[in-house]
């Protein structure tokens, strides 16, 4: 798209490189720094609306987030969010990353202009060290005053042009979830860009100028600023229910079941409509082509492939909907707390509460949320136990097996037996996940603790434009997968399922002959024991490029290995070829199994290390071969 | 330097007197004080990963200095730990070990501690 005149010359769009290549050399580069919970996020989004891009640092996996903003007279800005910090101190990777550009020390990376220094306008105590600590680099800066709107509402009163005076700074208030102050801001930006640069002589504080520091800090707080005479006591009241030892648990645990049956329910209708949309098409599409191999790749490849998959950007939105209100709201923080404890007896760190939980989503972003752990071992301790937290790439494959195997009926009057099967394998993937962590932590590293110390952030209600904007990011990643990933995968399938051909006058399903069926039968005495059909066999192969694929490849080798006949729904194709020992089998392997290159990846590439990713393929091996010979096994016994 | 009284069993049985230090990580809910030295060799003993001066940046960092006001708000489920405290007017979350390198000045306890 391009803008109009004077900026004609711009073509801005949504890529990095792009909205690098394309903004004049003149346009302002602006880094956002703040304390975690200070609504930088808000602000970048409200900076640079959808003109953003995500994307990782040269090297490391830290989210790189990149927008335009535009002053009212159009000129345009470049807007960097980094990560959160309360120092300069950096102690995990992410904080590196904000240190390093803050002191433009960041390879790849052209220092900021200027540094919008963004604070809770109701919590400044820490971040005035920070500006204080920030001023040292001699980069010219702003202080952003955000979430002013409810600083008047509580009743504070703040000497702006005094702490302007005091600070050194243009100070501008800023609401940005209603996009206000945003013209201020950049005017505050512009009028100081181009001051004096001296070099940057930042070092490491010591605890005695810290002390100094906080003291400094202290004293403009006290001049500036004047605290409500009543002051708020929303976030106490909450807290003493959502923090409270026993009542405090059990919410946590109800939120996090509703937030099961939320992903299980809420998501069949739009499911339902995307279902039925894709079986439209490839029915439109199979009357409109003549029979051939052309005709079976667009529909028993591409269509039913991509379908199959798609289908279930619903439920993806909807975990994603919770993970990001739970964090937005401050209740992730208090999760953590409530947590502690008990991730603390299983090795692993409260915060691990938080990359864990994002695991249930997905363990890619789980594993590189491990980042907000400083002690390298929790960390890896989180990285090794991640993928067993039930993904939402494994919930393709539990549905499709439980819609086919598990009777829909109630239990006890309000929860599905579906929906507690399910509860059931999310909870067998944290109680193991729990346990590897205790293993690893009494095996390989005995003794090494990390302080838990962690801000309790005020309650806020979460902005709706920045929750939507937050799921809609999410999904678009999601389908950007699986419609490249997943799609080439799904035509390398289609194609081992398909050729070679079956020879004339050949008796059997023409997969038999093909690639796929020579593979999966070569596999099958070593998962027969397990209960494994040659057809989950070759479902597996795919299956590794991402767990939701071994779903769509079933329905690829079921509906060509039918023949004409096999045109019913693909649960009731299972139905009718599986036992039921063998359905329970593959939900055990799917628990465990290491089912995901791309994970494997990524501990690769955040371990720095392939000792990492191979420990975790072949535990995680161990594991699934184990649980699914037991369960199928047992289940024979009960005659299943 | 100052003298600590370590209530080290139950810290609820014998809620320390109005001007005695103990170490945070002591205290129980509604204990009520003010910071007088951060950085205390922590009472639970040295913890191992961190360097020397660690944990007092860190603690520094996040609002413990001498002369804040703290408040013991809430005590997590299984051994009473982490504690959630009140910071003068933000709340933060920690292990009691590392809160035992805090020491704090009683200034009395809410009537919650009493309980």
């Amino acid at each position: 798209m391009s803008l109009q005149a004077p900026e004609a010359r711009l073509s801005v769009t949504d890529d990095a490189e792009d909205v690098a290549s394309s903004v004049r050399v003149a346009a302002l580069r602006v880094a956002l720094i703040g304390n975690p919970n200070c609504g930088k996020t808000a602000l970048f989004n409200a900076l640079t609306g959808a003109r953003q891009k995500v994307a990782n640092y040269a090297g490391v996996t830290v989210e790189r987030k990149e927008g335009l903003a535009h002053r009212a007279n159009g000129e345009p800005l470049r807007v960097l969010d980094l990560p959160g910090t309360y120092s300069l101190r950096a102690r995990s990777p992410d904080e590196v990353i904000t240190r390093d550009a803050a002191l433009g020390r960041l390879q790849g990376e052209t220092p900021p202009d200027v540094m919008i220094c963004v604070a809770d306008a109701t919590n400044l105590r820490l971040v005035l060290r920070l500006v204080l600590e920030l001023k040292q680099i001699g980069r010219p800066m702003v202080l952003a005053l955000n979430m002013f709107d409810i600083a008047e509402r509580q009743g504070w009163s703040i000497d702006l042009a005094r702490l302007s005076r005091e600070l050194d700074m243009p100070v501008v208030t800023t609401v940005a979830t209603r996009r206000r102050g945003m013209d201020q801001l950049l005017d505050a930006v512009e009028s100081v860009a181009g001051g004096a640069h001296e070099v940057p002589a930042w070092r490491e504080p010591s605890a005695a100028e810290l002390r100094t520091a906080h003291a400094e800090a202290e004293r403009i707080r006290k001049t500036c600023i004047r605290p409500p005479s009543h002051p708020d006591t929303l976030t106490g009241r909450l807290d003493s229910v959502l923090l409270h030892p026993i009542a405090g648990v059990a919410i946590l645990l109800t939120v996090l079941f509703l937030m099961f049956q939320a992903v299980f329910s809420w998501a069949q209708p739009p499911m339902d409509l995307i279902k039925a949309a894709f079986d439209h098409l490839s029915t439109l599409m199979t009357q409109a082509m003549p029979d051939g191999v052309l005709r079976s790749l667009i529909c028993d490849g591409i269509i039913s492939g991509v379908g199959s998959v798609l289908v279930f950007v619903p439920q993806i939105m909807i975990l994603f909907l919770f993970i990001i209100l739970l964090e937005d709201s401050g209740y992730m923080a208090r999760a953590a707390f409530l947590m502690d404890k008990i991730m603390g007896g299983a090795g692993l760190h409260g915060r691990a509460f938080i990359p864990l939980l994002s695991s249930f989503a997905c363990a890619i972003p789980g594993i590189m949320g491990a980042r907000v752990i400083d002690n390298k071992r929790d960390r890896l301790t989180t990285i090794l136990v991640a993928p067993l937290m039930t993904c939402s790439a494994r919930i393709p494959v539990y549905t499709l097996i439980i819609s086919a195997f598990i009777p829909n009926r109630a239990v006890w009057g309000f929860a599905s037996l579906q929906g507690l099967v399910m509860f059931g394998l999310y909870a067998t993937g944290i109680l193991s996940a729990l346990a590897v962590g205790f293993v690893v932590r009494k095996v390989f590293w005995r003794g090494a603790t990390e302080p838990f110390l962690m801000e309790l952030p005020a309650y806020k209600r979460p902005d709706a434009k920045n929750v939507a904007m937050g799921v809609l990011t999410r999904g678009k990643i999601f389908v950007k997968r699986a419609g490249t990933v997943i799609l080439a995968m799904m035509i390398v399938v289609w194609f081992l399922s398909s050729v070679p051909g079956p020879p004339p006058g050949a008796v059997g399903p023409a997969i038999d002959y093909s690639f796929a069926g020579m593979i999966g039968h070569g596999l099958e005495p070593l998962l027969r024991p397990i209960g494994f059909t040659w057809q989950i066999a070759v479902a597996l192969i795919p299956g590794m490029a991402a767990r939701e694929v071994a779903v769509a490849a079933l329905g690829t080798v079921y509906a060509v290995s039918g023949g004409e006949g096999a045109t019913g729904p693909l649960a009731g194709v299972l139905h009718a070829h599986w036992s039921l020992a063998t359905a329970l089998a593959l939900l055990a392997w799917y628990v465990f199994a290491p089912q995901c290159a791309a994970t494997l990846g990524v501990i690769k590439r955040e371990t720095n290390s392939w000792t990492w990713p191979t420990v975790t393929f072949f535990y995680m091996l161990a594991l699934a071969y184990a649980a699914a010979f037991a369960t199928y096994h047992i289940a024979q016994a009960f005659g299943a | 330097m100052h003298t600590v009284v370590r209530s080290s069993t139950n810290p609820r049985k014998s809620a320390p007197p109005t001007g005695a230090v103990v170490p945070l990580g002591h205290g129980a809910r509604g204990l009520r004080g003010v910071v007088v030295q951060v950085g205390a060799q922590s009472a639970s003993g040295p913890i191992a990963v961190l360097a020397e001066g660690e944990l007092e940046r860190r603690l520094l960092e996040i609002g413990f200095v001498e002369g804040a006001e703290v408040e013991i708000l809430h005590e997590g489920m299984i051994g009473r730990d982490p504690i959630g405290v009140r910071l003068d007017d933000m709340r933060v979350a920690l292990r009691r070990r590392e809160a035992d390198a805090v020491l704090v000045r009683v200034q009395g306890a809410t009537a919650e501690a009493a309980e």
